[in-house]
């Protein structure tokens, strides 16, 4: 573990370029978005403000495709209180709803953030907030506030303050492959490495409480199942059994992670207790069963097999028992994962010859197809279940991509060099 | 170099009175090595009967077959077709000939490494190219390999071959790599 600490240290000091943040871009929105201004908050302290709260916000709701953000050039005022808003400047601009706000620094190192959301045809205010925090937390109280908005508007919870894991491949010329397990901000800043190898990595899974990752690492030349603490770096191996030890899912509680064991001649799903360390076979078939997801009640487990000749979905209790087939439509269909509120699965299915990202309703058996690449794969939910974010290609490059539960948001997020694949949504921050 | 200028001579002679006395189904002694480097696609004719003793019984290689860059064991990557890990019937020779060295010297142990092209989901391959790898170790099995001798790890479509994101790449990366 030193070793590897000692590993990604030396590499962050001399290749941060390869750190690069991921760049996200909207390519489609929804038509009728919700208008809506977010002024430049002001700014009390010393030398020049450390960071541009507003444009956070500003960005997060541009990029969650639901809102039609107003360009600041565009702006006919810039009001940091209520009593300076001309609401009928902004009544002419169209604009419903202003965001102000004011960064306050408090002599200590920290801030005090205050924000108001203002419907601008009623003249009142929707919600406002006085936040303190400190300097390396700014961005992410940004990313909260630009949920509270989000919530106000829309309804539902916002997933701006959350984190996506990724794995990248880098090939330096002349160089040996690097493998990378990172860490990101929901908008792509803030990247970091938490496992560097020259070997594969694959299979990020977050812990239900966001402080953990489990993953398969190919280091020592044979697959192993790890749990790192995201935060602490610590981790532990948790199975290395003979053959394949892959696609780690934990249970809703956290308690323990399904997976795919091939320990007994060919790929089983296994329930693994992370307390008593004790392994429950929960199906066993000559057919390869993999890719394990739970339902979010934590009753039942959904898994990819072709015991029917081809990959389909099947769905099994979480302790086990006869399997009931899921998905009928296409014939490969595999890497499931429910939606938070359980009604519909994510996965991936072939449809002329093409691999995409689908949704299918549980209830009406219904699928519909979403992406539109022809090599996509390993769609994960945002925890509010509005996008889906996948791995996709462009060109040589792997890439990521996220689009709209009802396909009408779509945004392309891109790393400057190298490949990037098999991202994982994070839970909500406790 | 020079060792193997000499070697060749009998290899080749031997080469050109295969080709003169067309199909003999009971070839023996270099007649495998040779057919080999001819880069002919006779497998079929001769299928599982051009296996190997030749190279040590004939004496054309001297030292260690595997180091045999003509004998059937310098093929130490299986392809396979999409979707599938049955072990296509052109392979059987080369198979058998890993086998019987093997079984030839049980202190010997391969690594058989499965891959899967990058179509479909990552753990799914994973389960792909482990049935590919054990596709070929239940062959080597039955032809009388011992266990211990085999250890199967799949890769799945984690470690290509090849980068391109089409038909001749993907074929490329169906395969098992036998790693001595």
């Amino acid at each position: 573990m030193k070793k590897i600490l000692l590993f990604l240290l030396a590499l962050m000091s001399w290749q941060p370029a390869l750190h690069a943040e991921l760049t996200i871009e909207i390519t489609e929105g929804v038509e009728g978005a919700l208008p809506i201004a977010v002024v430049p908050f002001s700014w009390q302290g010393n030398g020049s403000p450390p960071e541009d709260i507003a444009a956070v916000i500003n960005a997060d709701l541009q990029r969650s495709g639901r809102f039609k953000t107003l360009p600041r050039a565009d702006m006919l005022a810039r009001p940091t209180s209520v009593e300076a808003i001309e609401f009928k400047d902004w009544r002419a601009l169209d604009i419903e709803n202003l965001v102000i706000g004011q960064v306050q620094s408090n002599g200590a190192g920290g801030y005090q953030i205050q924000f108001q959301l203002l419907d601008v045809f009623r003249g009142e205010q929707l919600v406002g907030y006085s936040i303190p925090t400190t300097a390396p937390n700014l961005r992410s109280t940004a990313h909260r506030i630009a949920d509270l908005i989000y919530e106000k508007l829309l309804g539902i919870p916002g997933a701006f303050a959350t984190r996506v894991a990724y794995i990248t491949s880098t090939k330096p010329v002349n160089g040996e492959m690097r493998i990378d397990l990172n860490i990101a901000d929901a908008d792509g800043y803030n990247p970091e490495t938490i496992v560097s190898s020259s070997e594969p990595l694959m299979s990020p899974a977050w812990s239900p409480d966001g402080l953990k990752l489990a993953y398969v690492s190919f280091e020592g030349g044979q697959s192993a199942v790890y749990v790192q603490g995201v935060y602490t770096g610590k981790r532990q191996k948790v199975t290395s059994f003979k053959g394949i030890n892959g696609a780690p899912a934990w249970s809703p509680d956290g308690r323990k992670l399904a997976m795919t064991l091939s320990k007994d001649g060919n790929p089983d799903i296994y329930v693994f207790d992370l307390n008593t360390r004790k392994l429950q076979a929960i199906t066993r078939h000559y057919a390869i069963d993999t890719e394990p997801a739970w339902s979010p009640d934590g009753r039942s487990i959904v898994f990819t097999s072709d015991r029917g000749g081809k990959p389909q979905i099947y769905r099994v209790s979480a302790f086990g028992g006869k399997a009931q087939r899921v998905t009928f439509q296409n014939s490969y269909n595999a890497r499931a994962s429910f939606s938070p509120d359980g009604k519909l699965l994510a996965l991936v299915t072939r449809e002329e010859g093409k691999y995409r990202i689908a949704v299918q309703d549980l209830e009406s058996g219904v699928m519909q197809v979403l992406s539109q690449g022809s090599l996509d794969e390993s769609p994960s939910f945002a925890p509010n279940g509005s996008m889906i974010i996948y791995a996709s290609k462009a060109g040589y490059r792997g890439v990521l991509a996220a689009v709209s539960v009802d396909g009408r948001v779509r945004q392309r997020l891109a790393l400057q060099e190298g490949d990037v694949r098999e991202p994982v949504w994070s839970p909500f921050k406790k | 170099m020079k060792k193997m200028s000499i070697i060749w001579v009998p290899v080749l002679l031997s080469l050109l009175l295969l080709v003169g006395c067309s199909s003999t189904p009971t070839s023996e002694g270099g007649a495998d090595v040779s057919e080999q480097s001819t880069g002919a696609d006779g497998s079929d004719a001769n299928g599982g009967s051009a296996s190997t003793s030749a190279a040590s019984q004939g004496g054309e290689w001297q030292g260690d077959p595997l180091e045999n860059p003509n004998g059937l064991l310098a093929t130490r990557v299986i392809y396979f077709d999409f979707d599938l890990s049955t072990v296509r019937s052109d392979y059987m020779d080369v198979i058998q000939a890993h086998a019987d060295y093997l079984a030839a010297n049980p202190q010997v142990v391969v690594r058989l490494e499965g891959h899967a092209d990058e179509k479909g989901t990552r753990e799914y391959n994973l389960g792909l190219g482990e049935n590919r790898a054990n596709a070929v170790r239940s062959l080597m099995l039955a032809q009388g390999v011992s266990d211990n001798q085999l250890v199967v790890v799949s890769y799945g479509e984690e470690r290509p071959a090849a980068f391109e994101h089409n038909d001749e790449s993907w074929a490329l990366n169906r395969r098992v790599e036998l790693i001595y």
